[in-house]
């Protein structure tokens, strides 16, 4: 039990009990998994000004996601807390890959050379984080979903809203990898 | 997910389970699931780069079967026409699909902030809880673009 718990899970664990909070949610509460709308949720909460997209119930639609993206938060610091930090072993090609990106230090989740509050303030920093996060923000709810909503949920219920935007998803990330990263690092 | 035209009359029936106990449930999923994330590595930008450039079938091993488990739960679930346990029948909104504009375009914007971030949302939480405390940055800034979209919705093809 302790191995499983400080060992990182096979993905024929990872993937399957991913895949579960599908019927979970659905079953416990008639959601349907998805982590992107608690973005339109706070922004409804926060600032909602004049916009018609945050004029909505989210009382009683967005809710149950808020605190799911809370539990999120919490599970990400039981987990390490739990089971210990982890170093990610990634492919030896990935590694000489990024490598010649000029990242050196493979410890932790995220490069520390990008990932931190000092790194902020270099222009790889900037772009990763806030450019890629405002990227994220407006991508997910122009789509109307993000990986959990399209790619897992939306996919397992057979939509092809669902597949057009998994296969941009993809895209989108084939494009940043192989034309910005390298401009960038 | 399919949140941001009018809502479905069938929402009208997901009031139940917003008494405090059943919200706690959705903590505890929450819990679970950031749990999952962080053991699985999903959250990694280390693998989100493996699986953009192909250097592992992990990522996919674990993408193909979740996908997998979802659909066949789905197909039960509406197969057995299975009810929820505070006894409302499991409904699933269909996406509108539209011209589809949203779907690629939108979805093509997300991927490149995947690939930057390495993070797509649920991981960005799941980061702040390990520590990687600058995402709160990032979880900000995407609240700025959610905005934004918001914003020039009505202006924006669909």
């Amino acid at each position: 039990m302790l191995a499983f718990a400080s060992a990182p899970w096979p993905w024929y664990v990872a993937g399957p009990l991913i895949g579960l909070f599908v019927p979970l949610l659905l079953i416990l509460g008639n959601r349907l998994f998805g982590v992107s709308s608690s973005l339109r949720g706070v922004c409804a909460i926060v600032l909602p000004r004049k916009v018609d997209f945050f004029h909505y119930d989210w009382k009683r639609t967005e809710l149950w996601n808020l605190l799911f993206v809370t539990g999120i938060l919490i599970g990400g610091f039981l987990a390490v807390h739990w089971a210990g930090s982890q170093n990610i072993a990634i492919s030896e090609q990935t590694r000489l890959a990024l490598a010649k990106l000029g990242i050196h230090d493979f410890s932790g989740l995220a490069p520390r050379e990008v990932f931190t509050w000092s790194a902020l303030l270099t222009i790889r920093g900037f772009v990763s984080i806030i450019v890629g996060g405002f990227l994220v923000g407006f991508g997910t709810a122009y789509a109307g979903g993000c990986t959990s909503g399209h790619a897992i949920a939306g996919l397992a219920d057979l939509q092809l809203p669902s597949l057009i935007a998994v296969i941009g998803f993809f895209a989108g990330g084939l494009i940043a990898t192989n034309f910005i990263l390298p401009l960038l690092f | 997910m399919s949140t941001s035209v009018a809502y479905s009359p069938d929402a009208s029936s997901q009031t139940k389970g917003q008494t405090w106990p059943g919200l706690a449930t959705y903590l505890v999923l929450g819990i679970l699931f950031g749990i999952t994330l962080t053991k699985s590595e999903v959250l990694s930008w280390f693998r989100i780069q493996e699986m953009f450039r192909f250097q592992s079938p992990r990522m996919y091993e674990i993408i193909a079967s979740a996908v997998a488990v979802a659909t066949a739960s789905v197909a039960l679930i509406k197969k057995l026409r299975l009810k929820t346990i505070s006894g409302e029948p499991i409904t699933i909104a269909p996406k509108k699909l539209g011209l589809g504009v949203r779907y690629a375009v939108g979805g093509t914007i997300f991927g490149l902030g995947w690939a930057l971030t390495g993070a797509c949302p649920g991981p960005l939480f799941a980061l702040v809880g390990n520590g990687v405390t600058v995402m709160i940055a990032a979880i900000a800034s995407a609240l700025a673009g959610t905005w934004l979209y918001g914003w020039l919705r009505p202006r924006l093809p669909h």
